[in-house]
């Protein structure tokens, strides 16, 4: 698949910096990371607990402005939230007063719009939640509610879905699962994915490309192009190929860990 | 709140803000609830055998009535002179009632703007406590003397009394931010007002109620108590009037209507609780 170099990506991320300023002294959290993501492309970033994928992916969706660069969407800069960006937070995050039909109703009460009830029931047909929507978040086992959360996500058909951990919470079962369900998705509609997982099986069987970023602050430290075609079974997982390519990428994380180079100067001085 | 928070979804759980009121809502998990026939007869034996009880020994050890006058003398001057307190009941409803309105709908604004702002807060915070703290018994002479022997000064000991509970309580649920919902709003592009309403008001609600349920309690005491500084009438001056005249069944039974009220408060909130703050038991 096309890493995005040719055209315009879809998303683009240029000398992302981000600084946060606490009481305890500012914390830089993302250091002149650049990225880019081709239309339809899953990308996966993994990294160590800390190192600022979710400042990341935060930036990406436009809820907090970066310290400097840019985030691009279609070649123009992302400001705020925008409307082809879908964002699936790292629980499930539904609205536990509300049972899961207004869940899913929820983005379209804030924007004055009518919800497409046609496309809604397909989605929650899709990911089995059919039937389910005068329950409660408290009625749903954790993987329905992250499901419940990917339907409210796509309800609003974004071009650009960023997920952040999403799958985190559930066991491994319900993981696998989630991730077969994600692929099915994609294949359905594809539409552009940045994945966040501390999983790197995870980050295999979903991704076309999988991005390695630096103990904090963050940075792209490594990129690892993964060819399988899809839909991928369980079986690509167990094959050579891929249990060296996890290995390569633990090994960067931990390595990356014990190493000292990864820590800048910036960080105190700032 | 800052723009740049990201939510730390495992601590979030432990400790944002839930238990820093005065009750919490198990307030609404525990309590009266649909009882099986058993519990009922249960409920019913116990009550026969405590009241029963009662009504013996007060008896047997011929306890005078100036002190204690038996169950039966009690319930049958409840009823017999009913006639005669029921307009004082409605006094005092009219003065709970209004005085909770004011100080309900005040103390929720209240709340709702001053934690909007931190800074205000801050500086507020001392003021409204001492509010909560001072018994607002204690201003009736000095309202009664401003205000004359009306409704006036009981109404305003009301509200003053309800609407710092109501506040504080509200406040504490509209400090709860949980910043992944409030994420979640602002990433469909939300206004702070529909921040507010969406997201804010309905995760105060069980908090609300409480600070409601609260201060109806204790407008309730405010009320009684007043009416029984000065002015003729109320539930409050038919106590100090039944006493002075050593009319103890009498007294006893609007003790009795006053218990009965509280506890029809209780009963009131905990079912709004559980109809519409239950998510969160
Ligand atoms: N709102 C914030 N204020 C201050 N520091 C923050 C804030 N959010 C995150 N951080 C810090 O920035 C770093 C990166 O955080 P985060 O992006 O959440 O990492 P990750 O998602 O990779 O675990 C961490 O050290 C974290 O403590
Ligand atoms: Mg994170």
């Amino acid at each position: 698949m096309n890493t995005g170099d040719a055209k315009t990506p879809k998303l683009g991320v240029r000398e992302a910096t981000k600084i946060y300023h606490t009481a305890s002294g500012d914390l830089l959290a993302l250091d002149r990371c650049t990225l880019h993501v081709a239309a339809n492309e899953i990308v996966s970033v993994v990294g160590p607990s800390g190192c600022g994928k979710t400042t990341l992916l935060w930036s990406m969706s436009g809820l907090h402005g970066l310290s400097d660069g840019e985030i691009l969407l279609d070649g123009k800069p992302v400001t705020g939230p925008h409307p082809d960006i879908g964002l699936v937070f790292q629980e499930a995050n539904l609205l536990p007063w509300r049972n899961l039909d207004a869940n899913i109703n929820f983005p379209f009460e804030i924007k004055g719009e009518k919800p497409d009830r046609a496309w809604i029931a397909h989605l929650l047909d899709r990911v089995g939640l059919d039937g389910f929507g005068g329950k409660f978040p408290r009625e749903l086992s954790g993987g329905m509610q992250q499901r419940a959360a990917i339907v409210r996500a796509l309800s609003l058909k974004p071009s650009v879905l960023l997920m952040d951990e999403p799958f985190g919470a559930l066991d491994s079962f319900t993981r696998d699962e989630m991730n077969r369900l994600v692929e099915e998705i994609w294949l359905d509609a594809p539409t552009t994915i940045v994945f966040i997982t501390h999983s790197i099986e995870e980050a295999i069987f979903l991704s076309d490309r999988v991005i390695v970023l630096s103990p904090r602050p963050g940075r792209v430290a490594k990129e690892y192009p993964v060819p399988f075609p899809r839909p991928r079974s369980m079986e690509i997982m167990a094959t050579r190929e891929v249990f060296d390519l996890t290995n390569a990428i633990k090994m960067d994380i931990v390595g990356g860990r014990a190493g000292t180079k990864a820590r800048r100067p910036a960080e105190t001085a700032a | 709140m800052s723009s740049d928070a990201i939510p730390e979804f495992h601590k979030a759980k432990a400790g944002d803000g839930r238990d820093v009121s005065l009750t919490n809502l198990s307030a609404f998990s525990g309590g009266p609830g649909v009882k099986s026939g058993r519990e009922v007869a249960a409920i019913v034996v116990v009550a026969v055998i405590v009241i029963g009880g009662l009504e013996f020994a007060l008896r047997f050890f011929e306890v005078p009535q100036y002190i204690m006058p038996p169950p039966s003398l009690i319930a049958w001057a409840l009823f017999d002179e009913f006639p005669l307190i029921a307009p004082h009941l409605g006094y005092t409803l009219v003065e709970l009632l209004s005085g909770f309105a004011i100080g309900a709908v005040v103390g929720l604004i209240l709340a709702a703007v001053v934690t909007q702002f931190p800074f205000a807060e801050k500086i507020v915070a001392p003021y409204i406590l001492l509010l909560v703290t001072t018994p607002m018994l204690a201003l009736v002479p000095l309202l009664i003397l401003r205000f004359g022997f009306g409704y006036t000064p009981r109404i305003i000991a009301v509200a003053l009394a309800a609407g710092p509970m109501v506040m504080i309580n509200a406040a504490t649920g509209f400090r709860r931010v949980d910043s992944a919902k409030i994420a979640l709003a602002r990433s469909y592009g939300a206004s702070t007002l529909q921040i507010f309403w969406k997201i804010r008001a309905p995760m105060a609600l069980p908090m609300i109620l409480v600070g409601l349920m609260i201060g109806a309690i204790f407008g309730l005491l405010t009320a009684v108590g007043a009416e029984m500084v000065g002015g003729g009438f109320g539930l409050g001056n038919r106590l100090t009037t039944y006493s002075s005249m050593i009319q103890m069944p009498q007294f006893f039974a609007v003790v009795l209507i006053l218990s009965i009220l509280g506890i029809l408060i209780y009963v009131l909130f905990f079912l709004i609780g559980k109809k519409w703050a239950s998510w969160e038991a």
